[in-house]
């Protein structure tokens, strides 16, 4: 047979189509495969716990009058127990979910001249602030930090590249990272817990283990009353009628990041 | 020139150690482990799922679990009326508390390593 342009651009044309309608078949095969695996699951259900404590937007009112430096050490040593914080020595590797900080330090903005004596001195609960708009969410690239249904500012670890991004994009530093292996400086492992790993963020999950069983956080329950956790979004919480009846501040407020930890000062 | 038996003899040179990891391998094969239930385990009778299903697919099962449990607070992975905490350390190690006989067993046959471990808690074992 003659080999001329006009053989050459049929052959072509059905090569193509060949092709074209294999590939056609493989995906119609792999959709089967995909229906049928999700059919075996349909039957099974997920659902919230039956006690679980919900909202639609968790946030926290801390008393700055009724806190005290052994209320603050007693409410770190509660969450870092039962997260499995590890306390390394050397200050560079340090994690902290939540820590106590100076106001000087915790209210950069509010730094007055003549400021009350009481609040120079005192001792300031600081943590995630689980902000309305999390600018570290934004900035994470792999979804490893969301932002749950209830406002409550979340870690995956399972997802986390260690980057690093949400810790520059985080106003607060609430964010620390595992440069070591937290398993070596934990003294009493929590079982019911899991820890980190080498390289990967963490910050304090306002408890999101113990809201599920239809716990408060474990800082609140240690706080004596200094601390009042609830829903910002139910106008009849008790955070709300605290942020009612007192003058309340928030951190870097001018920033936009709408933190919903408040402090009665 | 005529380089035919060199050439022959190259050939079956290449071939014998192309091929010398099949051969110096064959029936050095061990056969599948079986994983070890434990007491426990055995006494339930039943997993969350039947056994085929769980061997087949307690990876996405496990992944389901992670997702909800993490992203979404479903916590709870209801099944034909039963309702399990869809925990890896808190539910499914309650019952198979053998790490080493039920989970590393296979994983090291086939060589898979996850990562589960690095963070979640597995019980100690007593031997």
């Amino acid at each position: 047979m003659e080999n001329n342009r006009r053989s050459f651009l049929k052959f072509a044309g059905v090569s193509v189509l060949g092709l074209g309608s294999l590939s056609l078949l493989d995906g119609l095969t792999s959709d089967d495969v995909i229906a049928s695996s999700g059919q075996t699951s349909a039957e099974a259900t997920y659902k919230k716990t039956a006690n679980a404590l919900t909202a639609k937007r968790w946030g926290m009112v801390i008393d700055t009058k009724k806190l005290s430096g052994k209320i603050c050490r007693k409410m770190e040593k509660a969450c870092h127990q039962i997260h499995n914080v590890p306390h390394h020595e050397n200050k560079k590797h340090e994690i902290k979910w939540i820590w106590e900080a100076h106001y000087k330090h915790v209210f950069p903005g509010k730094q007055d001249e003549f400021l009350e004596e009481r609040l120079k001195e005192l001792p300031i609960p600081v943590l995630c602030n689980h902000c309305a708009n999390p600018p570290c969410v934004q900035a994470c690239p792999t979804q490893a930090t969301f932002q749950r249904e209830d406002g409550i500012v979340l870690m995956d670890f399972h997802r986390c590249i260690g980057c690093r991004f949400c810790m520059a994009a985080c106003p607060y530093g609430s964010r620390s990272f595992n440069f070591r292996d937290p398993r070596e400086a934990i003294a009493h492992e929590n079982e019911k817990f899991p820890t980190r790993m080498k390289g990967v963020v963490e910050k304090c999950n306002f408890c999101a283990e113990r809201l599920a069983v239809g716990k408060q956080p474990a800082c609140v329950e240690a706080s004596k009353g200094a601390l009042v956790f609830g829903d910002l979004a139910d106008p009849n919480s008790e955070v709300r009628q605290l942020l009612k009846e007192n003058y309340a501040i928030r951190r870097k407020q001018n920033l936009g990041s709408n933190p919903s930890v408040y402090y009665l000062v | 020139m005529n380089d035919k038996p060199k050439i022959i003899i190259g050939l079956i040179i290449f071939f014998a150690v192309f091929t010398f990891p099949f051969w110096y391998n064959h029936g050095a094969a061990s056969s599948a482990p079986e994983p070890l239930l434990s007491d426990k385990a055995k006494e339930a009778k039943h997993c969350v799922r039947d056994a085929d299903f769980m061997r087949k697919e307690h990876m996405q099962l496990l992944d389901g679990w992670r997702d909800r449990t993490v992203r979404d607070a479903l916590r709870v992975y209801e099944i034909d009326g039963k309702e399990y905490m869809a925990s890896l350390s808190n539910t499914c190690m309650e019952c198979h508390s053998n790490k080493a006989d039920f989970c590393d067993r296979c994983h090291e046959y086939t060589s898979v390593e996850p990562y589960c471990w690095d963070c979640h808690k597995y019980p100690k074992e007593k031997k």
